[in-house]
């Protein structure tokens, strides 16, 4: 029933305004022509100002109302996205002051250069040193800014510090994988064939021994506050994308094609709670590449922590390899080559029900 | 002699004596071949104006429906399950249906209405008129072109109504995700559909780009050389060279996506086990192929959409302004300038894709470099309207609405264009803020301006001003409140693509501002169909256009008949002997293409 006459009311506004525009133009038409369109041309002649001020007044009040709920009023949670932020500020104040200047200019000169019988038009058709201010301040100008840019571009996308962590990250749909490398502190080899749903979700190659000590884990991804970390970036099916918005910075995942990225984080999540003075804030991972219809839920959490955290954290964790092989695991030392063949029995079943 | 006498001279002589140009008094045609298979461009340039409005107002439907969803994540909307069905169980659209809303929307609104419908119509419109031209170079090629676009249109529509949905994974198709029909139910039939429209799409817009660029350059009218077109037609021809050019390349970009889909090859596959399914025997292929031929025509695209605004735009203000257009060379120069840069910079698009950091670093350079050309044609539009005499007509309006969008659209590129803080703001909300503003508004500004200024032309009938000028301002205000705040939204790190943010720590803030963007995308929607209603309506009962040249403009269009025939000039075609631009010569306030250079006039 609202429907209705939500309807209704709409067709009525509709028909309100045409008619109104219909009786105007008759009007016009009896006034004449020329007489009614130079009122029309005064009208919004007058409305391009007050749409100058208005807006100016908008962009300030919109910046008011929301500035605050962005990002930047806390800074950047890494080290390399501070250079982000001070390339964004610098950015911003060059195309901010280019923005005011050239809409209070048009829309100025639109008011003031409307059509008066008294003014005759200045037959201008070129000059050449305007042209040549014009293309020169723009070039020089953005030639700062490019090199501004490629110098962070090159930190960003450059190697990491010799002590930087690395971890993987291995999309799917729709979650994150992170993959550590152990005590060895290199990863084992692995190929997308052996993936297994069931207990080798990265189809690890067991042959390989570097991945006898690889941890594997979802949804949670820990580091440890002041130190460079370094992700080697995969899918396992589409392609999805690493934001991290806290730290600045993104990167795809693409299947069969590893990339990477680094940060060093500076605040521990407990830090960040205070400084945002949002008890519930966590670093989230969120995945930026459309990967399908659960794109908009494919979340990891990040928690930043101290050295010690992480170190208890980690001990805590358990080789995936030893999932697989509970038997190998020197805390059961007990098990009997029976169990052993009986787990590899159950795993090579399960390889080929997941081939199928 | 005035152009009107010229042009009776002619009439009295052709009558008189030989006349093989002569169509209207001479053979009949059938509401067929006059309405449907048409082979007038000033038909076909209706015809895709008009089936560009049609995608144009379910593009914008679908954006409506799916900015409620934005809007009103909690809510349940009973009346959207009448018009979706099973999309909108309960009333609230589901992600699937979402997402294939999101993705027709940008598909659509891309390439059938900014691509098709607004160069299609103007470029059809515009040249043969502009240059003193009685049809495009092939009218039947026209002609297909434009029902190619129409069966292309077909498809898409009937991708909408099979079981698995449209497709959904955003207008750009990556692949796996689009080659894949386990990963993405909108990825099985629906993408098939959508390749084929595609495909089709790209037919029909070389068929147009060639006919264009050879009409542009072989059937220019005597006098009229290529320094003398008005900027329109050099922004058309540019327009069409960018098609001709680079929607090949995206050809095969499908092809490939065809194959990978079909017939098993793995040119876009590798390393990829979909859960549920398996391990898939695909190795080997890049992913990132496909997105370098999609981008070579993607951003290329991008002026595609924009060069005939700009065009469009330039010639209405200074016919608007009494006052020359600044700058003429270096409007040329710029549009040049952009044509060869538009194909130089498609990697600024995949900067996170773990693209080589050096390739990047020179796309980078080769993006922001755009800026310059962009920067000279805004201040030359600026300069043309300073000391002017402006007459507000809604196509200056919508002129003016044009270049205070592309600026504002256009700075936020500089942002985005570098790659050090592309990596940050990369597919967010400033993105779509950023490309919204300057590619999808201002050229829709572009478009309107054009509908505006040659509707009298295209219909012998006036649009009603005021419905005009309440379509302008309501649209003008709306677009800056929809796309202004977003970029905060963008600045918070807030992901596009999104169905739903309310269980995201990071993003959640911004729900009363995402409904406040969709109450205002509601009303300018409403306001477009007022647009629609004030078009159909004059076509049949506007105000009559009584002067040939309503308004009092140089170019050659305006020296036919009020409601030309097929072959646009009753008698002989006009010669040209001077540019498009002399408004406010010595005294005169305008002078036509058409009136040759006196003895005494001053040179510039």
């Amino acid at each position: 029933m609202t429907m209705f006459l939500t309807i209704a009311v709409i067709v009525l506004i509709f028909v309100v305004i045409f008619q109104i525009a219909k009786a105007s133009e008759y009007v016009s038409v009896l006034k004449g022509e020329e007489v009614s369109r130079k009122q029309n041309n005064k009208i919004n002649g007058f409305l391009m100002i007050v749409f100058l001020v208005l807006g100016l007044i908008g962009v300030w009040y919109c910046n008011k109302l929301y500035y605050g709920k962005t990002l930047l009023p806390h800074g950047s949670a890494s080290v390399e996205g501070e250079r982000v932020d001070s390339m964004l500020w610098v950015t911003l104040a060059v195309t901010g002051i280019v923005f005011v200047l050239t809409q209070i200019i048009l829309f100025w000169f639109a008011y003031k250069y409307q059509e008066t019988e008294k003014r005759k038009v200045f037959f201008f058709p070129h000059s050449n040193t305007l042209e040549l201010i014009w293309t020169i301040i723009p070039a020089v100008t953005l030639t700062v800014l490019v090199i501004i840019g490629l110098r962070n571009w090159f930190l960003f996308t450059g190697e990491p510090p010799q002590n930087a962590a690395v971890v993987e990250v291995t999309g799917k749909q729709f979650g994150w994988i992170f993959r550590y490398p152990g005590k060895d502190g290199a990863f084992g080899k692995k190929y997308f064939r052996n993936i297994d749903p069931a207990n080798n979700v990265l189809g690890l190659i067991w042959e390989d021994e570097l991945s006898h000590d690889d941890i594997v884990t979802e949804q949670t991804l820990y580091l440890v506050k002041g130190r460079p970390v370094k992700l080697i970036i995969g899918s396992r099916d589409v392609i999805h994308d690493v934001g991290l918005s806290h730290f600045r910075l993104k990167m795809d995942a693409v299947p069969g094609i590893p990339t990477t990225m680094w940060f060093t984080p500076k605040y521990t999540t407990k830090e960040m709670k205070e400084i945002t003075g949002n008890p519930n804030f966590v670093y989230e991972i969120s995945c930026d590449q459309m990967c399908g219809n659960g794109h908009y839920s494919m979340k990891g959490v990040i928690e930043v922590v101290e050295q010690a955290e992480y170190d208890l954290y980690m001990a805590k964790q358990k080789p995936n390899y030893l999932d697989v092989f509970p038997d190998k695991d020197p805390a059961a030392a007990k098990a009997d080559t029976t169990k052993t063949v009986a787990a590899k029995t159950a795993d090579t079943a399960a390889k080929a029900a997941a081939k199928l | 002699m005035s152009n009107e006498a010229v042009l009776h001279a002619h009439s009295d002589l052709a009558h008189g004596a030989h006349d093989d140009h002569h169509h209207e008094h001479h053979h009949h045609e059938t509401f067929i071949s006059k309405y449907v298979f048409s082979q007038d461009h000033k038909m076909i340039a209706k015809q895709f104006l008009i089936t560009g409005m049609v995608w144009a107002i379910l593009g914008g439907l679908m954006s409506v429906f799916f900015r409620l969803q934005l809007g009103y994540p909690e809510s349940t909307f009973p009346w959207l399950e009448d018009i979706l069905g099973k999309w909108a169980k309960g009333g609230r659209i589901s992600d699937e249906a979402y997402y294939a809303l999101v993705t027709t929307h940008g598909t659509v609104l891309v390439f059938f209405v900014l691509t098709a419908g607004l160069s299609g119509t103007f470029a059809n419109f515009l040249i043969p008129l502009q240059i003193g031209a009685r049809d495009m170079a092939s009218p039947f090629m026209n002609m297909l072109s434009y029902w190619f676009f129409f069966a292309a249109s077909i498809v898409m529509l009937s991708s909408m109504f099979v079981e698995t949905g449209p497709f959904s994974g955003g207008w750009t198709a990556y692949p796996p995700l689009s080659a894949l029909g386990d990963a993405s139910k909108g990825s099985k039939t629906g993408m098939d559909l959508w390749l084929i429209a595609m495909a089709l799409f790209v037919v029909s817009s070389l068929l147009g780009g060639l006919n264009y660029i050879a009409t542009i350059l072989n059937m220019r009218t005597k006098g009229m050389s290529m320094t003398r077109m008005p900027l329109t037609i050099w922004a058309l021809f540019f327009t069409a060279v960018l098609g001709v050019l680079s929607f090949p390349v995206l050809f095969s970009g499908f092809i490939l996506l065809i194959f990978d889909r079909n017939f098993g090859t793995s040119f876009y596959l590798s390393d990829i086990f979909i859960t549920g399914v398996g391990a898939l025997p695909n190795e080997g292929g890049s992913a990132i192929l496909y997105q370098h031929l999609f981008w070579f025509l993607g951003h290329p695209e991008v002026y595609i959409i924009l060069l005939p605004a700009m065009g469009m735009a330039s010639e209405i203000l200074s016919v608007n302004s009494r006052k020359p257009i600044f700058g003429y060379m270096a409007m040329v120069g710029s549009l040049f300038a952009i044509a060869i840069l538009a194909f130089l910079v498609w990697a600024h698009h995949m900067f996170v894709t773990g693209l080589n950091p050096f390739l990047g670093s020179i796309f980078v350079l080769l993006t922001l470099l755009i800026a310059v050309p962009s920067a000279i044609k805004v201040f030359n539009w600026l300069t043309t309207l300073w000391r002017g005499n402006i007459r507000f007509t809604p196509g200056m309006l919508f002129a003016i609405g044009f270049v205070s969008l592309f600026i504002s659209g256009g700075l936020t590129g500089i942002w985005l264009g570098n790659s050090a803080l592309d990596i940050h703001l990369h597919d967010t909300y400033f993105v779509i803020a950023h490309f919204h503003i300057v590619m999808g508004v201002a050229s829709m500004f572009g478009m309107f301006a054009g509908v505006y200024h040659w509707f009298p032309k295209m219909y012998g009938r006036y649009l009603n001003n005021s419905l005009a000028y309440i379509h302008f301002w309501v649209t003008l205000a709306g677009a800056y409140l929809i796309f202004w705040p977003m970029h905060y939204e963008g600045l918070a790190g807030m992901p596009r693509r999104y169905y739903d943010y309310s269980n995201w720590e990071s993003f959640k803030q911004f729900l009363e501002l995402n409904r406040f963007i969709s109450t205002v995308a509601i009303i300018v929607f409403a306001v477009q169909l007022l647009f629609l209603f004030n078009f159909f309506y004059s076509i049949f009962k506007g105000r009559k256009v009584t002067t040939q040249n309503p308004w009092q403009s140089n170019t050659l269009e305006w020296t036919t008949p009020i409601n030309p025939g097929h072959g646009n000039w009753p008698g002989e075609i006009p010669e040209v002997h001077r540019w498009a631009y002399d408004y406010g010569k010595d005294g005169h306030d305008f002078i036509p293409q058409t009136t040759p250079v006196g003895a005494d006039e001053s040179h510039h």
